[in-house]
């Protein structure tokens, strides 16, 4: 058998099921990333092109690490020197891979819907590793990873989503993906970070305050915050921004005893957080969300690459 | 659909007695327990080896590290069918240095043998590796040979040969079917019958 | 030489004409219409048994690409799509390199749609230099050179007193001033209407209200200037709103619709984000094309134009962000026309000839066309009842970024005439 999809792209096209596979997949590669030896042969002979076509060093490096413990051959191509930057287009790209023989294309762009015209162009099997403002699936797998682990459950679930909604490619995987597995999810921004009808992205509540849904949450998810890009535009400063949605020990009052904190890194201290929260040594999983993206992208090369129907050309 | 199966060859009582029987040869050639650890391969080698942890206790009384192995990783046929579920590995003691039997329901080609030594060395280096099978039913397709074995049970290619057990199957016993179409010569999935 | 076209269906709302007829064609003139006329010595008959004959239409909004362009498409490519359309003559904008914003452009583009074309081409002209919206074009050059209209389509003019400063001046030649409505700052980099589908694919959103502040403000310019004000490619429900009062009130102001804003919504953008769906202004919600095609019905909507907008294949098969916008469409409006509202009965074949040949004429100043005796013979001739697949047999188009590709449609154009020249016969553009 195999796991039934060739792609990993759009999460709403995978059932609560399917996901729990790769959860529990990733569990099992969680093993293998305990022991001395970080290593299993499965993926051998298997050639997997990372495609980057923008800038991104934590993605890029938990795939690449993700692929070498499964020892794939794994090939960055890409980064500020990229092909498209000199004016080839992407589908001349994917041609050009092609040619290279390869199993599997991991694909980050800074245009939505990038990875479908990949799909489109290769026989080989396609993850999107972000598109644009579109979505980032394994980003979205990481996190339900990490709340699975420390939360057991996803029914019923409350989870605050906390900051630029409307610039997150984060949410447009995540915030569906917890609306598969049961949890609800609130969006918490001020006007001009939360996109048109954020409700169709499978939220069940909108809110301009943090003080006013932190008592209730589970899973506090902040988002990151371009500060570069942001300040000065949709807020006037970073330090209103922190005051109103800052979590900080001062807010800390108002969290359930249990409820833990996300972000998807990299962190900027002094806005998403104040450093009492970032280290927070029971409420902070951010770190733990880093490990759990090598132990979920194994997971999703594992299950997409398996099985000899599972649509990839032999 | 229950799979009806064409004969029973090994019934709960037989099954047993050769656990018995193989605990005994494994104390006896290995001298008894010292530094000696089990290990399982899933998904009934790992009951078998906890079933032989048993016996040894009950003759020996100690009782010997025991350990399960999924060796979906190291299979060689991940192109063409990847296993519905992957089963914890726990092998919760220091492989280096150890005695080990490797504990498995039914020895054929010997695919799933050669996939076990490979994740088992991938835990350490252990000072030897035996092998402990309840049914060798011939076929071997690589240099693979049991040190223990409960039943040597001949059989065609045609045919399932497939061990049950009462805690997960509701019964216990060894029995051959004919392979079906579309068919996997190969462990039943846990709580018995396929289908 | 004559030309005895026999036996059509003769539509002419401006006449009342709706039935059986045959219409003699001598040189570049209509002479006779009537029942049974006999060929004079010469004249060649055409059947037209069970097809329609209409006043030639009219494309008011085309994009020819030419000159600047020609990798996308020329004069000579999209004059032929529009004949295959049933197209006798189409109003081309001045988004060109060389912007068309002087008389010597469009006397380039007449010129080359003199020799090469293969229907009317009216050139509209820019009105502001270089469609920058700071300094005043030189509009009389251009009428002087056969400017029919002026546009800086493409992009609104942002200033309202620039506007203002382009309609008091170019008033005094008397023709249409044609907005494309876009307010640059609340639009931005939006890519697709703002709404649930914008943020489902992660684009940024093209308001309706940035259109809707400049159909507003365009309006009181209107009123203020006096000039003649026509809204282009009206896109949303209360823009729609806005040009009816405007009318109500009594102002010169009139808007076209395309088929694409009639018939797609922005539903139509899916997980394979197809880009011959990026248009400007984006395709809207279902209420939205309600709202216009219950505009078509009453008059509110004044014309049906494609904005024919051909881009080359490597241009248009890229990531939906970095693609430009606008599709082709000018060989199926017709077809569009007749499958989705005359055939359900939402409007009758007098009204569609109003808004595809006498309506664009009016707004354009064009001499009128008639089925009688005296008139130009531009004539347009289709076959309502031939079923066919957009797109099966290719295009004529030099570009293939149709948005209604695959779409099965009922209705084509099988004869065109421009000036008595015969521009299509049988399907086949001559």
């Amino acid at each position: 058998m195999s796991f039934g999809h060739k792609h990993l792209i759009d999460i709403t096209e995978y059932s609560d099921s399917d996901i729990m596979t790769i959860l529990e997949t990733a569990k099992a590669f969680s093993a293998v990333n305990e022991r001395a030896i970080k290593k299993v042969p499965t993926l051998k002979g298997k050639t997997i092109v990372n495609m980057f076509n923008e800038p991104s060093t934590r993605t890029r490096s938990s795939f690449e690490l993700a692929e070498k413990r499964l020892s794939a051959d794994s090939l960055n191509f890409g980064g500020s020197a990229t092909s498209t930057v000199k004016g080839e287009s992407l589908i001349d790209t994917v041609q050009t891979l092609n040619s290279y023989k390869i199993d599997m294309v991991v694909v980050r762009d800074k245009h939505a819907g990038a990875p479908y015209i990949v799909t489109q162009h290769t026989p080989a099997a396609v993850i999107d590793a972000g598109d644009g403002k579109h979505g980032h699936p394994t980003q979205a797998l990481l996190d339900l990873y990490t709340i699975w682990e420390h939360k057991g459950r996803f029914e019923g679930l409350k989870v605050g989503i906390v900051g630029d909604i409307s610039h997150s490619r984060v949410c447009g995987s995540l915030i569906p993906a917890l609306k598969i597995m049961g949890a609800e999810a609130t969006v918490v921004a001020p006007g001009t970070l939360i996109p048109a009808e954020p409700q169709v992205l499978g939220c069940d509540r909108v809110s301009y305050s943090l003080d006013d849904v932190l008592p209730e949450l589970d899973v506090v998810y902040m988002l990151r915050i371009q500060r570069e890009r942001l300040e000065g535009a949709p807020f006037p400063s970073l330090r209103e921004y922190h005051m109103l949605y800052g979590l900080t020990e001062a807010r800390e009052r108002l969290m359930k005893p249990d409820a833990i904190v996300c972000h998807p890194g990299p962190i900027n201290r002094g806005v998403e957080f104040d450093s009492y929260m970032a280290d927070h040594p029971e409420r902070s999983v951010i770190l733990d969300q880093v490990y759990a993206g090598i132990c979920v992208r194994m997971a999703a090369l594992y299950l997409l690459l398996g099985g000899a129907d599972n649509g990839l050309a032999s | 659909m229950a799979t009806t199966p064409k004969a029973i060859i090994m019934d709960e009582v037989a099954i047993s007695r050769a656990m018995t029987r193989i605990a005994h040869e494994i104390l006896e050639r290995n001298e008894g327990c010292d530094n000696l650890a089990l290990v399982g391969i899933v998904t009934r080698g790992d009951l078998l080896a906890k079933e032989l942890a048993d016996r040894i206790e009950e003759i020996e009384g100690v009782r010997v590290p025991l350990g399960r192995l999924d060796i979906s990783f190291y299979r060689d046929d991940y192109g063409v069918s990847i296993a519905p579920k992957i089963h914890e590995t726990h092998v919760p003691f220091d492989v280096d240095g150890k005695r080990i039997v490797l504990v498995d329901d039914v020895l054929y080609t010997g695919r799933t043998i050669r996939a076990a030594l490979d994740a088992l060395m991938d835990l350490g280096r252990p000072s030897r590796i035996e092998l402990a099978v309840l049914v060798d039913r011939g076929h071997r397709e690589l240099p693979i040979c049991p040190d223990f074995v409960g039943k040597n049970v001949p059989s065609s290619h045609e045919e399932n040969v497939r061990l049950y057990l009462k805690d997960v199957d509701g019964r216990s016993s060894v029995e051959i079917t004919d392979v079906s179409e579309g068919d996997r010569a190969g462990s039943a999935p846990l709580g018995g019958d396929e289908r | 030489m004559a030309l005895l076209l026999k036996g059509a269906h003769v539509v002419d709302p401006a006449l009342g004409l709706d039935g059986v007829a045959d219409v003699l064609v001598e040189g570049e003139r209509i002479a006779q219409v009537g029942e049974s006329l006999e060929a004079p010595e010469g004249a060649e008959v055409i059947d037209l048994a069970g097809k329609y004959l209409v006043p030639g239409l009219v494309d008011m909004h085309v994009h020819l690409r030419e000159p600047g362009f020609e990798h996308k498409a020329t004069i000579a490519s999209e004059t032929r799509a529009a004949a295959k359309g049933g197209m006798t003559g189409v109003c081309s904008m001045p988004n060109t390199n060389p912007v068309t914003d002087n008389g010597t452009v469009v006397e380039y583009v007449r010129s080359v749609a003199e020799r090469e074309g293969h229907c009317r081409v009216f050139p509209s002209g820019a009105m502001t230099k270089g469609l920058k919206g700071e300094i005043i074009s030189e509009m009389g050059d251009m009428v002087a050179h056969g400017a029919v209209a002026f546009t800086d389509d493409g992009r609104g003019i942002q200033g309202a007193g620039m506007l203002r400063r382009c309609m008091d001046y170019g008033k005094m030649f008397g023709k249409v001033f044609m907005s494309h409505c876009q307010d640059e700052d609340l639009v931005g980099e939006g890519q697709i209407n703002e709404g649930p589908v914008s943020t489902k694919r992660g684009l940024l959103g093209w308001p309706a209200e940035g259109e809707e502040i400049q159909i507003a403000r365009d309006i009181a310019v209107a009123r203020l200037t006096g000039a003649k004000l026509h809204i282009q490619h009206i896109s949303t429900a209360r823009g729609l709103e806005m040009v009816r009062e405007a009318k109500a009130e009594g102002l010169p102001v009139t808007c076209e619709a395309t088929p694409h804003h009639l018939f797609l919504t922005d539903e139509c953008i899916d997980e394979t984000f197809n880009t011959n769906f990026k248009v400007n202004p984006p395709l809207r919600t279902a209420e939205d094309a309600a709202a216009l095609r219950a505009g078509v019905t009453d008059g509110t909507v004044d014309a049906i134009v494609t904005d024919h907008a051909p881009h080359a294949d490597w241009e248009k098969s890229r990531e939906f962000e970095l693609a430009p916008f606008g599709m082709t469409g000018i060989e199926c409006s017709l077809a569009l026309i007749i499958t989705n509202l005359v055939k359900p009965g939402v409007i009758d074949y007098g009204r569609m000839v109003d808004l595809m040949s006498v309506n664009p004429r009016r707004i354009l100043g064009l001499e009128p066309v008639r089925i009688e005796a005296g008139s130009l013979a531009d004539i347009t001739v289709f076959d309502p009842e031939v079923t066919w697949t957009i797109g099966a047999d290719g295009y004529e188009s030099k570009a293939r970024n149709c948005g209604f590709d695959g779409v099965s449609v009922t209705g084509r154009a099988t004869d065109v005439f421009v000036g008595g020249r015969v521009t299509l016969r049988n399907g086949q553009v001559c």
